[in-house]
């Protein structure tokens, strides 16, 4: 008697401790859906796993009933009735299965049809390119070209066009839609559509290098309105600031010294005209940088140009700008702060 | 091993078998390579640009015919008639030799006059893949048979009651032959003749 | 040690071994049981190393923005982990077994070619220290035990660690393929008279399809990994984004191979499943045909479904669905195996010794697994799942709650047939439960977090989203494992010298490896027996009225001829090791390489057997 408690013990501990796996949902928790997509994808998921839950018990229990019923009592030399099979109950538990199947096809199909088929009108249209570490952003037909902070207005059908020009990688909000990878050479696309206004994290999903863990990226989802002002505002062009310290890191960061222009484009300048790396003409009005890593505010903003490899190993701009590699280019910490405070001015 | 196999087969006979089932695989994944391939990166050189159909067609000819040499070899052996086994073992490996020859003159052709090398484009890579591998395994068939032709020669050895040895290097050289027929097919003419991007 | 010479050309004088002793014994061995202890113990101390590289892994994410490893240090754990795990610990120890049990279940004397037996086990050897040395020797790959392309390219990976993975894995598959070719001709023509293949036990039956998935399976990777390394070292284009190339290719080709791979992971471990359980039950196993037909079933399936691993790649729709639907129908047969278990231990009388503990084990676990395999094979909501931790979740059940679990089980089981000695009973249950335990811990909130949205190799992850608790939970669980894997160490060790005597057929045993002395003599079977049905050692034992009548053995142990020692197989394989390191560091060596395997394979073959009255 106290031998089966002891065995039952470890089972109900189990089972309590499986319920207790179910807690509260994180920032991107594929249970807490904001759009039709996720929704889509969680409903399906619920499907197989009652159907799941279902079967695990009865096999689970089917074993600890065998346990208690068929074990050999000390020694016991019965020689049980060599039975070889009962062809109708396998055939039974063969064609079971496959019913069972078969009738669950029926909305794994449809959800993959809905999920697969392209909306034909989309309202807007998005090219993401993937780059180690961060995600750039065009809208396509609106003009404009951001990093890292994915704005789409609520309730609106978007069609995500996905490219990259190095490695793979995944672009993935959880909340919104489950991921599609990007892939070199290879238009992938998408569609999604945010339920609810509000804040949303998205990751990297498909490895992509030494700091693929630090990928990660935004989607706000604004009122048809507030998703409106953005998009001019992002049309804006940069002002050249008044503030003194200000402008001595706007006139730093367009210096061929630095040559951040190089790499960074801001609009409405002469000099900063690269495509490398993320446009930061409204950089200051992101809510974090480095790829969604840090909050955008002066410490983490002086942290990463101070030494961008301390927070993200790997990352391009630390093996590239002259400012990282050459120690007679490297920048003070005066500059560093003028820098930053520029960057933080561009909203 | 001899004595008594389940099958009766001789282990090895069973063991060449398998080992050529797996060689498909291998070489079905590099024919598959050379097809989703086929029309994409940058076309030129490609196919109609560097093949020479005529040619190809004679070594793959001699090939074919190195095949037919090879079963009179074995039939011979099994007879006995030593002279003959070699006579027509020795055409047999100049017959390898001289498709060997022809591959070694087409790539020399397309690598200094086509300007096509594996480097070149997609095509580059995978055609070299495909033809230097099954190219690999008939030098491996070639060197199999001179040893061969060799022990028999020098060392008097190879008898029909030995003929298990011919007996697998034969089916290794047919199917080393048919691959090829699926090579010319696949890579040559449908290559040439479909108007498949060419230009 | 009395040798006989034999003439090569040049008059070059060598000697083929006669019945040598000690570690000149081991190196020359061509023995099947030699060479699986072989397999087994090289296979346990790779499984260790993967354990620890599991244990860093864990180290690092027990808390959240953690600095213990580095990221490239990470990366570079999560690859060897997994590569570990897969081709140095779960195959050679799957092939320990098929090395020392399978001539004894057909009623054999050894394979049909001990020389390429003894080959594979140093190819393997090689492969091992390949890739482990890595770690030594500038990095370990670092991209993942799948390496998608391009960023295992120069351009993108320029060190030697993703060489070191290519060759490490040919050099593997080599060996892997020289085995499978063995155990495919030993199966179908070195059966004892009588035994029909429907009369093979289920072990065998699963180390033959394996095989067969096998021999099939590796030439797709092998061609994967040579265009890699055309690419890598010369330039090729194959994976080159910028010549046109589509990385999809690289994934194709793997995953052809993958899927069936990872059911050459699982069957061996099924088929001791189907020995452990109709033996300590007292029963036969539960629909013999059928377990025969699933397995097949599976294997051919398997075939049909690798595109599941790339549903997030953009394949469309209708792939998406065809491949949504393959995935499904595998599932019927596995479950079919399931419930013939059951069926098997329904109305026994059931030993709940070590082995079945961990036979129960593995089918409680690999049943988790393989329904949240059933989810993932919903294309749709995989969109979610793939690439998470509730991926790393369904792969460690089945892998561990299923393979490693079934091989634990056999190595209980035939531990005293190998040795002649009991294991530690108690020792044995208590190393079931913490394994058992300390699994479920582990991996089970791995599919809460990876629902949570945490992705798969990530170095570190932030505090606010919800997975620190979690992850900290399945570390501390982990190390749990460790300590269960410990208590099996400290059992074999032990137990290998200092266990109780075990006697030919300690467990009642149904097979025919259990009719022989534990350990066995060289030759097996002094009488190759003939083999009148399924489980044929049982149906003499229950026909027989009196057990001490032991039949008058005829044959002469001084007659039975035992294939000879030889060393060219150790030497063809540190002639492929030359090669191999040749392509990471200096193409001279690689053709030194080639030409020593060139005289050693010429060698092998004319090798002459040694003049019977010699030994």
């Amino acid at each position: 008697m106290f031998n089966t408690i002891k065995k039952f013990l470890p089972i109900l501990l189990s089972l309590l401790f499986v319920i207790a796996c179910g807690g509260y949902d994180g920032p991107q928790s594929t249970f807490d859906t904001h759009g039709p997509v996720a929704k889509e994808q969680a409903d399906l998921f619920y499907l197989i796993l009652w159907a799941g839950m279902v079967v695990l018990v009865a096999v689970e229990l089917a074993i600890i009933y065998i346990y208690i019923k068929y074990r050999r009592k000390k020694n016991s030399a019965r020689v049980p009735s060599q039975t070889h099979g009962n062809t109708k109950l396998e055939i039974m538990w063969t064609i079971l299965p496959v019913i069972f199947l078969a009738i669950v096809s029926v909305p794994v199909l449809s959800a993959i049809w809905t999920i697969g088929t392209l909306p034909k009108n989309p309202d807007v249209v998005v090219n993401v390119h993937g780059h180690q570490y961060w995600f750039e952003f065009k809208y396509q037909d609106l003009d404009v070209v951001t990093a890292n902070e994915l704005h789409i207005p609520v309730g609106k059908k978007i069609l995500i066009n996905l490219y990259s020009n190095n490695v793979l990688h995944s672009f993935w909000i959880p909340k919104i839609a489950g991921k599609t990878d990007i892939i070199p050479n290879q238009g992938n696309y998408m569609w999604i559509q945010g339920d609810d206004v509000g804040m949303y994290y998205g990751q990297c999903a498909e490895f992509c290098g030494e700091s693929h863990a630090l990928m990660r990226f935004r989607v706000i989802v604004d009122t048809d309105e507030d998703f409106r002002a953005w998009i001019s505002h992002q049309k804006s062009e940069a002002f050249v600031p008044n503030d003194p310290l200000e402008k001595s890191g706007y006139d730093i960061f367009m210096s061929s010294k630095a040559g951040c222009g190089g790499c960074h484009m801001i609009n409405g300048s002469k000099k900063a005209k690269g495509k490398i790396g993320p446009n930061l003409t409204h950089f200051g009005s992101r809510q974090h940088m480095a790829a969604g890593i840090l909050e955008n505010n002066q410490v983490n903003l002086r942290n990463w140009i101070r030494n961008p490899d301390m927070i993200k190993p790997g990352n391009i701009m630390s093996g590239q700008a002259a400012v990282y590699m050459d120690p007679n280019k490297s920048l003070t910490e005066s500059e560093v702060i003028a820098l930053a405070s520029y960057l933080q001015s561009l909203k | 091993m001899s004595d008594e196999t389940t099958t009766g087969l001789s282990h090895r006979k069973l063991l060449m078998w398998v080992f050529l089932g797996s060689d498909c695989m291998f070489f079905a994944s590099l024919i598959g390579t050379y097809l989703i391939y086929k029309g994409s990166g940058v076309l030129h050189p490609g196919p109609a640009d560097v093949f020479d159909i005529p040619t190809t067609s004679v070594s793959t000819f001699v090939l074919l015919m190195s095949s037919m040499s090879m079963v009179f070899a074995y039939a011979y052996l099994v007879r006995d008639d030593i002279k003959a086994f070699r006579i027509w073992m020795f055409s047999t490996m100049i017959m390898g030799s001289t498709f060997l020859g022809f591959q070694v003159f087409e790539f020399s052709e397309f690598y200094f006059h086509d300007d096509l090398s594996p480097q070149t484009n997609l095509f580059g890579t995978t055609f070299y893949a495909l033809t230097g591998t099954h190219g690999l395994h008939v030098t491996i068939g070639v060197i199999w048979l001179g040893i061969i032709f060799y022990s028999s020669l020098f060392r008097n050895t190879v008898t029909s009651k030995t003929n298990l040895d011919l007996d697998l290097a034969a089916l290794y050289w047919h199917f080393v032959d048919i691959v090829w027929i699926v090579i010319f097919a696949v890579v040559y003419l449908f290559g040439t003749f479909t108007g498949f991007p060419s230009s | 040690m009395t040798t006989i010479p034999f003439k090569l050309p040049f008059n070059i004088k060598l000697y083929r071994p006669v019945s040598p002793t000690g570690v000149w014994g081991w190196l020359t061995t061509v023995d099947h049981k030699k060479i699986g202890v072989l397999y087994g113990v090289t296979a346990f101390i790779m499984f260790l190393t993967g354990g620890i590289e599991a244990m860093l892994i864990r180290t690092q994410l027990i808390a959240p923005e953690l600095k213990i490893i580095a990221p490239e240090v990470y990366n570079q754990l999560f690859t060897m982990h997994a590569t570990t795990m897969i081709f140095l610990a779960i195959m050679p120890l799957s092939a320990a077994f098929f090395n020392f049990i399978i001539p004894l279940q057909i009623g054999a004397r050894d394979v049909a070619f001990p020389r390429l037996n003894a080959f594979s086990y140093w190819a393997f050897l090689a492969g091992a220290l390949i890739m482990k040395s890595s770690w030594f020797l500038g990095g370990s790959p670092n991209a993942g035990w799948f390496g998608y392309a391009p960023i295992t390219s120069a351009t993108f990976n320029p060190g030697n660690g993703i060489d070191f993975w290519i060759i490490g894995l040919q050099v593997l598959g080599v060996a892997s393929l020289a085995a499978s070719f063995n155990f495919i001709v030993t199966i179908i023509n070195m059966r004892a008279p009588g035994m029909t293949m429907m009369r093979l036990p289920l072990f065998t039956w699963m180390t033959f399809i394996t095989a067969i998935l096998l021999i099939l399976a590796f030439p797709v990777i092998t061609v994967a990994l040579i265009e890699l390394m055309l690419d890598r070292t010369f330039d090729f284009n194959f994976f080159n984004t910028k010549a046109g190339a589509n990385p999809i290719l690289w994934q194709h080709l793997f995953w052809i191979f993958g899927h069936p791979e990872v059911y050459i992971l699982i069957l061996p471990a099924m088929g001791i499943v189907s020995e452990v359980l109709p033996t300590f039950s007292r029963k036969p196993i539960f629909g013999y045909p059928a377990m025969v037909l699933a397995a097949s079933f599976i294997a051919f399936m398997g075939w049909l479904v690798w595109s599941h691993h790339m549903f997030t790649t953009g394949l469309g729709p209708i792939a998406n669905s065809v491949f949504t639907l393959t995935t499904m129908l595998i599932a019927v047969p596995t479950g079919v195996k399931m419930f013939n278990w059951l069926g098997t231990m329904w109305g026994g009388d059931i030993d709940f010794k070590t082995p079945t503990l961990f036979c129960v084990g593995f089918m409680s676990m690999f049943l988790i697994g393989g329904i949240s395999g059933v989810m993932h094979s919903f294309s749709a909501s995989d969109y979610q799942q793939q690439d998470t931790y509730f991926i790393v979740a369904h792969i460690h059940y089945v892998l561990f709650g299923g393979s490693i679990f079934g091989i634990f089980a056999g190595i209980y089981y035939w531990f005293p047939k190998i040795t002649g000695r009991m294991y530690d009973e108690k020792l044995g249950k208590l190393n079931f439960w913490i394994m058992f335990i300390g699994q479920n811990l582990t991996f089970f909130p791995m599919h809460w977090v990876g629902m949570q949205g945490m992705p798969r190799r990530i170095f570190t992850y932030d505090s606010g989203m919800g997975w620190a608790f979690w992850n900290g939970f399945e570390t501390i669980a982990a190390y749990a494992i460790a300590f269960g894997v410990l208590i099996f160490v400290i059992n074999m060790i032990k137990s290998w010298n200092g266990g109780k005597k075990a006697g030919d057929d300690p467990w009642d045993g149904r097979t025919l490896e259990w009719s022989i002395p534990s350990p066995p003599p060289v030759y097996n079977f002094r009488d190759i027996p003939i083999v009148k049905s399924l489980d044929d050692f049982w149906r003499t034992k229950q026909n027989s009225s009196n057990s001490d009548t032991k039949v008058k053995s005829k044959t002469k142990v001084t007659d039975i001829h035992l294939p000879q020692p030889s060393y060219w197989p150790l030497l063809v394989a540190v002639g492929l090791t030359i090669a191999g390191f040749g392509i990471i560091y200096n193409l001279l060596f690689t053709g030194i390489g080639i030409g020593i395997m060139l005289i050693t394979v010429c060698a092998w073959s004319f090798e002459p057997v040694n003049e019977p009255d010699s030994h």
